[in-house]
Formats: structure tokens, sequence, C-alpha cells
């Protein structure tokens, strides 16, 4: 599966108090999360983020608390892909489990780039600066669980 | 294969005689925990799978802290969702308003964590319990839910680094400052993925409070988990709380460790983490003059007794600042009253500070001390992200109960040694 979007670029250490504030934490829909989506580091996302667009981070993408509405915040607000230079442990379980695709990986993206990512091959392509590069794919056991759509599912046959 | 601590914990759990690190593995669970923002996504993603009986109803811990007494009808509704899945479901953990505490600082309290444990938590201060000699760490709600249903989780089994502690913490310095001190050096993903694991003749000389609290914050420098070796004031501390028996695992002498750090206790410093990173540290060697508006002693880091009694030895018989809000949240009902017994109380609400209900409350911007835009808190909590503790333009510094208490006093961030 390949996916092309437009590139929403933010720095390192994005935490889940800024992907979603915990003021907003006494609702898990996915609707009312999406909407104050990223508020406290960009006010403007919510409203210029189009489906498929992909988010892209620095270093320890998701630090924080444990809070699994952060990448489902992130995903119903339209976001295809999260691309970071490094994943935060709880947010990286959090976004296999929940079905947000990410992909770790470390090259030049700038905001507004145009990205091609094939999953399968582990193969980036950014369209805009004409370069691409690999990133590892998930490791089979992992892969176990997303091909079982969840971790739940994954549970009910033995891994 | 020589193993460290945490990774003989692992292995015990998922039936193997040894584990190396990066395996992935399946392991079962003691202890399952959520708190009401986490574990109604877990109740829903629970149901959609139509699951059925939980795992072991004695081994779920359902701890409503944080939006807790409720704040509004949303957070009312949340609780209920969990209380009714709780009733349903016969969990016998399950605390409510009147009997609720801070989830860690309730939980060892109760004494449901004993050493050699494996638990997960939907509450990234899951790792509080390495304190214990338990492997404990943060997970997600599905995650939580899966734990629930089956009393299994998954596990890449984490590589190490090693912090050997010596010698004795000098007066006014607390575990808080350690782990500022560590996460100073090491930043917010310099322990990503791994186990922090401490040793040394010095940790006999920290006590259960201060190491709850070091492995408390494992999770600001991005690690899966933080553990002490377990000792005699270990053992104490557990059989004084739970009927279980504890399961001591060492280190192997030779285990593999990814970095060894020595740390000696005498000189660490009284330490404040700036916004808006807890790696941001500072010492009062270099300190600008910084006015702050609310003072919050309290949350899983620093809510515990001895955190209360730093506090009131400071505040005794004196007037915090004009300016300065002091909120002190005890951590659990236990703590409030044996605060309460000694006195504590008393010193607070003469010194001026509004003592509360437990409750994570302020501690992520919930409700009972929220800032305004521009603001500045000095808080015992572990987070000081943009926004953390209300407005966006608001800021959060951290610090010990002992350096709350002072700056409380004088209406800056102030060492309490120089009072
Ligand atoms: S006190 Fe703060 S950090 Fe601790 S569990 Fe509550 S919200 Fe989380």
């Amino acid at each position: 599966m390949a996916i092309t979007g437009k590139v929403i670029r933010y720095g390192d250490n994005v935490d889940t108090d800024v992907i979603i504030p915990a003021r907003y934490l006494n609702s898990s829909d996915p609707k009312e999360l999406a909407a104050h989506c990223m508020e406290d580091l960009d006010k403007t996302f919510v409203d210029r983020v189009r489906p498929g667009d992909i988010m892209v981070g620095g270093q320890n993408f998701g630090c924080g608390s444990s809070r699994e509405h952060a990448p489902i915040a992130i995903k119903a607000s339209g976001i295809a892909c999260v691309v970071a230079k490094s994943f935060a442990r709880i947010f990286y379980r959090n976004a296999i489990n929940t079905g947000l695709p990410i992909v770790e990986f470390d090259g030049e993206i700038d905001e507004g780039d145009q990205l091609e990512i094939d999953f399968e091959k582990g193969l980036l392509k950014n369209l805009s600066k004409g370069s691409e590069g690999n990133f590892p794919p998930f490791p089979e056991f992992l892969q176990k669980i997303i091909a079982a759509g969840g971790l739940f599912k994954a549970m009910e046959e033995p891994l | 294969m020589q193993m460290t601590q945490s990774q003989k914990i692992l292995a015990a759990h998922a039936g193997k005689k040894s584990v190396a690190a990066g395996d992935l593995i399946m392991a079962g669970l003691d202890l399952v925990l959520g708190n009401d923002i986490t574990a109604p996504v877990a109740i829903n993603e629970y149901r959609k799978h139509g699951a059925g009986c939980v795992f072991d109803c004695q081994k779920i811990a359902l701890v409503m802290d944080h939006f807790t007494p409720n704040k509004d009808i949303k957070a009312a509704e949340q609780t209920k969702q969990v209380r009714d899945f709780a009733r349903e479901k016969g969990i016998e953990h399950y605390y409510d308003t009147g009997e609720v505490g801070v989830e860690h600082c309730l939980l060892p309290e109760k004494g449901l964590v004993v050493a050699g444990d494996l638990v997960i938590g939907a509450d990234s201060h899951t790792c509080t319990y390495g304190a214990l000699g338990a492997f404990s760490t943060g997970v997600g709600s599905t995650d939580m839910a899966v734990g629930m249903a089956h009393g299994k989780a998954w596990f890449k089994v984490p590589k190490a680094m090693q912090f050997r502690l010596h010698g004795k913490l000098r007066k006014w310095v607390s575990g808080k400052d350690v782990i500022l001190h560590i996460i100073g050096k090491t930043g917010v993903d310099g322990a990503l993925y791994k186990s922090m694991e401490y040793c040394g003749e010095g940790v006999a000389n920290l006590s259960m409070d201060d190491r709850l609290c070091i492995c408390n914050m494992a999770i600001e420098a991005g690690a899966k988990n933080g553990i002490f070796p377990v000792d005699e004031q270990t053992l104490e501390y557990i059989a004084a709380h739970s009927k279980r028996k504890p399961q001591v695992y060492e280190a192997d002498p030779d285990a593999e460790y990814e970095s060894v750090t020595d740390i000696n206790l005498d000189e660490v410093p009284c330490t404040v983490a700036f916004p808006h990173l807890p790696s941001n540290t500072r010492t009062f060697d270099d300190m600008p003059e910084v006015r702050i508006d609310q003072v919050v002693i309290g949350s899983c880091t620093n809510g515990r007794l001895s955190d209360l009694q730093v506090a009131a030895e400071i505040l005794k018989g004196r007037k915090v600042h004009k300016d300065v809000r002091t909120l002190i949240i005890p951590g659990t009902q236990k703590i409030y009253l044996d605060a309460l017994k000694l006195g504590l109380l008393e010193i607070f609400v003469n010194a001026g500070c509004a003592v509360s209900t437990p409750t994570c409350g302020p501690c992520l911007g919930g409700h009972m001390g929220i800032l305004a835009a521009g603001e500045r808190a000095l808080a015992t909590t572990n987070r000081n992200f943009v926004g953390r503790m209300g407005h966006p333009s608001s800021e959060v510094y951290l610090g010990s109960p002992a350096v709350a208490a002072a700056t409380a006093l004088n209406g800056i961030i102030t060492e309490p040694a120089g009072l």
C-alpha cells in the first residue's frame, strides 16, 4: 500500500499535551478530540489539515502521557500517516494498536512537501525535493497485529 | 545469558529461562491499571470486541483520580461508565471519590503491587512501582483492554542504563532533585525504550518515598521503566502494606548495560526544571529571579506523607507570600488523615494554603487550580509541557516539596537552605 500526501511539519518532542490538551479528555469521541488537535502548538492546524495530509515530526514524537486520545485525535483529523525521526514508546504502541500508520524516517522534509510512502517496500519519496530513502518495516510480530486488524483481534489467535 | 533485573522479571512472566534485549515476548500480568481518562477508552474497546469476563477480577485496578470529584457533566459520565463496568465485572479494586487517591500513591499503599510483579497501566507514570522492585510500565487503552480480557501484554525486552548511587543526600535535597538532575543530563529521550536500573550503596540511604519519586519520572527521560533493587527497606514496606509474597529478582553481576553512570548523592543540588521540558534544569548557582503566581504541592510524584512533612517544616509558623496561591494536595485519603493527625494540615491552613482532597487536579490542567495566560507555577508535579496546567502561555517550573514551600513564602523561586 502506498499513499501520497502533503506535509504539515513540526519539530522535536511534540508531546501528547499539545497533540490533545488534557482539558478535552473528558470526552473520548474522536470527532470532538480532532476538533482540538494540536491546538496549543498550532492554532491553524484544525483549519488547514486536509484528509490524506502527512504529519512530520522530529525526535521523540508523542512523548508524555499514555493517552490513546492522541493518536485517535490525529487520525480523526484526517492525517494519513505520521513520519518522525523517533517516537516515544507509548505513542508507538498506541499508534499500532489503534491503526494510525507511523514511519520512522530521518531525512530532509519541509512544510508543504509532497511525500509518497510505500509501507510494504519501506520507501519514502519526497516528490517535491526529488529525493528518496528507506525506512525499516515493522517487525513480523507487529505486522501480525496490524494484519489481524488490531491487538484485540490478534489476541484471539496465538501470536 | 546474563540478564538485568527488568529482563529477569520479564523472562519469568513469559515462562522463559532467559530473554535478550530486543526480543518480542508475550507475558502474563499481575496487575492492570486504568484511570477515569484512559479506562473509558479501554472499556469501549473491550465492549466493541464483545469480551465477556475479565481475566481476574482481583488483578485490575480502576482509579478515578484525574477529574474527580467530577469536575463537570462529561467527567461524571466517564466515571459512571467505569463504575458500571467495575460493578458488572465484579472488579474489586475500584476506587472512587471518598476512597480514591492519586493512582501511583494509592496502589503501593493498598499493597496491590509487590516486588517481582509485572504491571501495566494505562497511565504513563505506572513506572512508579519500580521502586518496589516490580517491572511496571505505562501503556495505552487498547493494551489495557487486552490486558483486562486476557491478562497478557506484549513487550519488547529493553536494554538498560545503570545508575550507581553513592553517599547520602544533603538536607533539603530529595529524590525529586536526583531525578531532575538525571533528566537534565540524559534529556527527555536519553533513555528512550530502555530500563533505568539503580544500584549501589547509596540506595539504602533513599527512603521509599524518594525511590517512588525517582521511578515515577523515568518516563520523563523516555524510559520504559525504572527499577530499584529490593532491600530490607523494600521488604519492610511491602510487609506493612500487602498480604502478598514478594519475589526478589536481582540483576546478574555481569548483565550488560548500555551505559553506567555514577551519582554521588552528596553532590546532588536542589534542582528546578524550567518550561517547557523536564530536562531544562537549573540549579541555584544560576537561578534568575522568577516570580511565581501559584505553588502546587502534590501529585503522584510528590504527594506522599514525607513530602508534606518537608513542606510543613518550612511553612510552620510562617505565611505564604500574598501573591502566591498555594495548593496542597495529599496523594491519598490515608496520607490526608496522617497529615491531619500530625498537625500538618493545620500548619498549611495557618500559612494561608488551600488543602484539597486527593486528586490529580491541576497537575494535568484538569481542574482545582488552573493558570491564566502568562501565569507561572512552581509545582512538585512531573511535567511542564506547554499548557500543562492551564493557558498555553502559562508556565510550569518543576521542583521538590522543599523548593515549592520556600518559593511559596518568597513569591520567587527560592532555595530552601537560604531561608
Ligand atoms: S498526578 Fe499528574 S502525572 Fe500523576 S497520574 Fe495524576 S495527572 Fe498523571
